[in-house]
This record gives C-alpha cells, structure tokens and sequence, in this order.
C-alpha cells in the first residue's frame, strides 16, 4: 500500500461520479490490511487523551492494540464493553472534533484513524455467527425506555446486560429513531442499524414498535398500571423548525425531516415502495449541519441535476462533519454562503419556482459566539429552483412532555435533567439525548443513555437496600 | 399487527372494520385518528376512528378506497392482519357546553361522526347530524348515527332520501330555524369542498364552526410537517394541533392545492396496482 505512515491510511470510497446517483454506502471500509496498518499508526499513548473526547468513554488505545496484534475477537469485545452500537458511531461520529482532535499524531501527523478502525472492529463482528442468546434477564424489575434512538438503544442494551427486564417503546414502525428515518442509507445502511438492534434483541431487550407513549399509553400508566419500576425518555428532538418566511407552503417545501423520511423510513427511492416522493431538477437545502449535507446529497440521488446548500454564514461556520462536506463538494453540490432566504417563490398552481435571497456579510460575533451575518442592503437575488427544504434543526417533540405532569421543561422545550445523572424532576423517571440537549450528536446520545443505565442502576439498587429483604 | 374482528361493506368503495386495538381503544377521545400500514412497502396514510370501546378493546374505523393503499386495506378480510396501526393521534376538539351542535358529514366523513356525536350526546348537549351522499345507497352509517343524535337530518342530491341537495343548503335552512333550529356550534367533517362550503354558510351566519382537516402525513406525531395547515396568521401541524380548526381561518385554498401535490404519481401509483391486480388475475 502506498502510504506514508505518518498520514492517515485513507477510507476507501466509491467513485463520486458513480455513487451520487445510488443509495449503496459512500465508504467502503478498510480490509485487514489497512487495518492492521493505520492500528500500527496508534502511539498508545500512556495518558490516552483521546478516551477523553469520547462520550461512551471507549477504551481506544486498547482497542487498536488489539487490531495492531490481529486480534478483532478481542478488539471487538473490548469496543463493545464500551459502546454497545460500534457499526453506527464508526460511521456517524464527528470523530475530528472529539477522540481524532485530541490524539497526540496530531502534533506532527495526523490523528489516528479511530473511527474508520471502530467500523472496521464492527464490522468484523458483523460478519461473524451470532452468539446464540443472552442470558435471561435475571433481575425482577422491568424498565421502559422510551424512543428507540440512539439514546434509548444504548441505554436499552446497558441495562439488559445489568440484567434487568427491558422494553423498549417506539412510535414508528421500525426501531432506530433518527438513525433509521434522518441518516440516509449511503452513510449508515439500514443492515448495519438492523444487525445492531438484532444484538440488541439478543441481549434480551423488547422492542415494541407502533406505540406513542404519552398518546397510547400514557407516561405515567407505565409506572403505576404497568410494573415499569423506572422509566429513561429518549424521545429525540424531532420536530421541524420553520423560517416562517413567505411561501414555505407551498408545493415542493419540505422539512428535512419529511424528505428524509419518505426516502429513509419509507424507501421512497425503491420502486416497490407506495409512499410517492417529487425531487425537481434543482433543489436548495437552507442549511449548513450533517442533515443538510445528507438532505441535498440525498437529491442528487433522487435525480436532481444541481443540489445547493444556502447558509446565511460562511463555510467556518458550517456545522457538519468535515468527511460529509468533503463527499458533498466531490458529488458536486453548490455551496452559497452568506446568503440568507427570505421567500420562496412558487407560480400559479403553487409550485416552487425560486428561492429569494440576500447576501450576507458576517458582523461581530453573536450570542453564539459566532460572527453575526448581517444582510447587505440592495442585494436581493432569486436562485430557480424546484425544491426547498429546510435544515434548519430540530426542536424536542412536546408530545409525550405535554402529557405528563411533573416533568419540568426549560425555555428551548427540552427536559431538564441532569446532564451526568439523567435523573429528572421526578423520582423513577431518566432523560437523555435530543430531547435533554437539544439536537446534538449520535454520541452524545449514546453516551447520554449509558450514563442514565448506571443511575438507574445505582438507584434501583440503592432502594432495594434501603427497602430490605 | 392488529386483527380485524369484523368487516362490513357500507357502499361499493366504502368499508367498515372493527380492530382489535385494546390500547387505543383505551386511550381514544373523539375527532380522534390512527395511523395504518399495510404491507411492507406500504405507505402510512392517516384514518380517523369512527368508534371505539374500551372495554372490548375494539376501534372501528371507514375506510374509502380511492387509494392504493385504502383499496389494499378494503381487500383485508376478517381475521386478517393490518401490518402497523398506531394512535390515537391529533386532539380531540373542544367543544362548549351548552347549546345546539350540528355535526355536518359528507360522504364516509359521516362515520367520523360517530364517537363525536355520541360523546356531545352523552354529555347533555342538543345534537343533530345532517349527512349527505349522492344517493340514497352511498348514505352510510345512518341507524347507527340516528341513535347517538338528538335529531338526524338526511341529504341527498338526488332525493332518494331525505333532503334533496347538498348539506349546507339543508344547514342553511336550519340556521334560518327551520327543523331542529338554529347551530350554537358547528362541526363538519368530509371532503375539503364540503367542509369549505359550510365555512363559507356558517361564517355569514357567525356560527362557531370546527372542521377537521385530512392533509397528506407521514408519522402524524409532529416531525415530517407535512401536514402544515395555515389558520389565520398561524401555521399548524394538524397531526398534533389538529385534527380540528377553526373553519372560518383555514385557508382551504392552500390545504386543497397540498392535498394534490402527489396526485399523478397517486395515479399511476393507481394504474400499477391495477395491472398487478390483473396480472394476477390472469397468472391465477
């Protein structure tokens, strides 16, 4: 192979010429021996301030000694003792600005490659026979998890192997919350998120689909009428922000939640499927994170001739992974930067027929800390377009919130809770994830859940003391 | 997976199901819907609960085929298994107490009548229900609604039953005191047209007036969107904030344009599964 060892072993990728007009997995994974390779890579550093930047807390060094020996068995066991869905966050962590961003290579190289090894370990796993059941759940409380995102799952699957008795209520009718209906199949397929929920089942967690707790069963129905001794909310922050400019209704508006949806949940992109989807020739996504790159690329692949991205900020600002905005400029998506929506167009039978904008320039910085874009006067334009949907995040779903008492909520709509704890304003009752932070990442989610399964833990425990024999 | 307990044909397109769904029948209010898919590459399309009964853990709901996905669900037969079937979902619409409530439906929009009407019965209020079809045989549901109303009004466009005319010429003429009286409040439930004209009826009369609204949606808990009705200077998600609006602010010129948004590829959507159908037929 080719390549220096001071840099990074490089992902193997399907040609972008080629993989912009399919749905099959943009990354193709390394082999044994590039893994084995880029492991070598690892300094195994004593102080390992990597693990740091890793909500889940995996033990990286330890893991990547294990592929550098060729011992994947070991490598994978490791990994999972940690992170209970290694073949997602392989694939969707912002690993640059959390374990990559830290590892010491950086100081002449660059870091390790720990994601595409953690995919890698995962995927080795994938392709092994399954271990035949998990043992019985062999403590009598039962918990119920709901939402099967990332931060349910986690939180589902580390309370199983505690032992506990644990049902996990989705409301759609498949599992995986924004990793099945947000994150399009040429980044995370759905074998990969099927085979994670499939160990998950294995470890012994219930999942049952098509129930919305806090409308088919109420919050509170599960503690007292049901026998859940705890309950972890994990509901995600699903509900669509708007601009509220002019003509966001019309025909060939989405949310990128609904066009992601009728392509991700409802595989709209298969011929089979019933549920109909429309992507024009041209179509703008108004926004800058992960969704927006997977919204515009998933166009392309709908059949859209142009996909752009309009962010009123510049590309510093830009919010997604440094790897999607890379595939995105390679599968030859527009950027228009500093320039801020201010209507959507549409013709006589309501139809989009062009996105009004302004250029922006960017101010002092905001509240965010960011520089503040401020519109330049005069300098309004239409770019034609057939479509628009926008980015522009998510807030938590009150729905299962506004039917439960007790719950405390703060400005933005999100739980309060305990940011290490998971524990809420009422007692038996955990939070993590979306609906706690606001949208926010895979990981964090996942680390969210986990560190909720040992509250949990800890408290049932420390009440079964407390209650005695 | 929920089972269908009974099947009834109301009129050639028209189907009535009665499912076993002990959950939602628990937790159901009236002007309620479900979610339903029925095969693995299915869509999700929203129904509205007809009826329900806790204490059997039954719902009923109606179901028109004029899609490929009602035309599959209407081919189910009894003991058969609807693939997902989710709720209830939306909210169920506030209604003052006191005076007369008319609750107007239009074509298989009557049945959503049911539950609402009893409920408004129950509690004391003075109801009516006036039902429409084009003929007598595509009148549905009326024993049954006859039952759970103070009064029931009969319409027909060619007056083989009741009233010959349209709802809100019948709705008009009780405004103007005729038959059971005047509405104190209004609830119309049925084709977007239908339900536009009686706005339009009931607005110059100043009568509170309530429609429920049936836009395309896809998880009907409030995170596609796409079931964005404006009301007044608002925009709302009729999954969540509706089912049930103001009738005299929705802007039905918007909701009907959305409602066609995918009206060829629900076409040739129609077409293919009609030439599998015959395929089928013929491989058979």
């Amino acid at each position: 192979m080719p390549v220096k060892r001071s840099d990074k072993t490089p992902m193997p990728e399907r040609d972008a010429g080629l993989r912009a007009h399919d749905f099959l997995e943009v990354n193709e994974g390394f082999d044994m021996q590039r893994a084995m390779f880029e492991a070598e890579r690892c300094l195994r550093c004593q102080d390992a301030i990597c693990v740091e930047g890793c909500p889940v807390r995996i033990p990286i060094p330890d893991f990547i000694h294990a592929i550098a020996k060729g011992d994947i068995s070991e490598a994978a066991s490791i990994l999972r003792s940690a992170n209970p869905l290694p073949a997602i966050c392989g694939r969707v962590c912002p690993q640059e600005s959390q374990c990559e961003e830290r590892c010491h290579m950086n100081n002449r190289f660059n870091a390790a490659a720990i994601g595409h090894l953690e995919r890698f370990v995962a995927d080795w796993e994938r392709g092994q026979p399954a271990n035949g059941g998990a043992p019985k759940p062999w403590r009598d409380e039962k918990i119920a998890i709901v939402g099967s995102g990332p931060a349910g799952l986690v939180c589902a699957g580390q309370l199983a192997d505690m032992g506990y008795r644990v049902t996990v209520f989705e409301a759609l009718h498949a599992a995986g919350g924004v990793l099945r209906y947000g994150i399009p199949e040429f980044r995370l397929p759905n074998s990969v998120l099927d085979w994670e929920i499939d160990v998950l089942r294995q470890r012994g967690v219930e999942i049952v689909t098509n129930v919305i707790v806090g409308k088919t069963i109420a919050l509170d129905d599960l503690l007292e009428n049901m026998g859940y001794a705890a309950i972890f909310i994990g509901t995600g922050a699903g509900l669509p922000k708007f601009l509220g400019i002019p003509g966001e209704n019309l025909n060939g508006v989405f949310s990128a939640n609904e066009f992601l949806t009728r392509i991700n949940l409802m595989r709209a992109y298969e011929s089979a499927a019933d549920t109909p989807m429309k992507v024009g020739k041209r179509v703008a996504v108004i926004g800058s994170g992960n969704t927006a790159m997977d919204t515009v690329r998933s166009s392309l692949r709908m059949g859209a001739e142009q996909g752009l991205i309009v962010y009123r900020r510049s590309e510093t600002e830009m919010t997604a992974r440094i790897e999607e905005y890379h595939h995105a400029i390679e599968e030859g998506v527009e950027f228009h930067w500093l320039t801020n929506p201010i209507e959507v167009l549409g013709n006589d039978e309501g139809w989009v027929t062009g996105l009004k904008c302004q250029v922006m320039e960017l101010g002092e910085p905001d509240e965010s800390g960011r520089a503040r874009p401020v519109p330049v006067a005069g300098s309004e334009f239409v770019i034609p377009v057939d479509n628009v949907v926008l980015s522009i995040g998510t807030t938590p779903n009150p729905l299962l919130l506004s039917s439960t008492t007790g719950l405390e909520t703060d400005q933005w709509g999100c739980l309060v809770a305990d940011h290490e704890s998971g524990r809420t304003t009422r007692a038996r009752i955990y939070a993590g994830g979306d609906i706690v932070t606001g949208a926010a990442t895979v990981i964090l989610a996942a680390g969210a859940g986990k560190n909720a399964a040992e509250t949990i833990h800890r408290d049932l425990s420390a009440a079964g003391e407390a209650a005695g024999p | 997976m929920a089972r269908i307990l009974s099947k009834r044909p109301l009129t050639p397109v028209t189907t009535l199901f009665v499912v076993d769904a002990p959950l939602i029948a628990a937790a159901a209010r009236p002007g309620q819907f479900v979610i339903v898919r029925v095969h693995e590459d299915g869509e999700r399309i929203p129904l509205t609960i007809a009826d329900y009964d806790g204490g059997r853990g039954e719902i009923t709901i109606v179901v028109q085929a004029v899609g490929v996905t009602t035309r599959l669900l209407g081919a189910l037969n009894e003991g058969d298994e609807i693939l997902d079937l989710v709720g209830p979902l939306g909210t169920a619409p506030e209604i003052a107490a006191g005076g007369h409530v008319v609750g107007v439906g239009g074509g298989f929009g009557a049945a959503a009548l049911l539950c609402l009407m009893r409920d408004l019965t129950e509690r004391g209020e003075k109801t009516t229900a006036i039902v429409g079809a084009r003929e007598k045989d595509l009148l549905i549901l009326t024993d049954e609604l006859g039952a759970v109303c103070g009064g029931l009004e009969l319409c027909t466009d060619d007056g083989s039953a009741g009233f010959k005319g349209f709802v809100t010429e019948r709705l008009q003429q009780l405004i103007d005191g005729d038959g059971p009286g005047r509405p104190d409040r209004v609830v119309a439930i049925g084709p977007m047209p239908m339900m536009r004209a009686v706005a339009d009826t009931t607005r110059a009369a100043g009568i509170e007036t309530l429609v429920s609204m049936d836009p395309l949606m896809i998880d009907g808990t409030g995170m596609c969107g796409g079931c964005r009705v404006t009301v007044g200077t608002e925009v709302k998600f009729a999954c969540v904030d509706g089912p049930f609006f103001d009738a005299h602010n929705v802007d039905f010129n918007e909701a009907v344009r959305r409602n066609k948004m995918y009206i060829d590829l629900e076409h040739d959507a129609a077409e293919r599964q009609a030439t599998a159908c015959q395929r089928a037929a013929g491989g058979a």
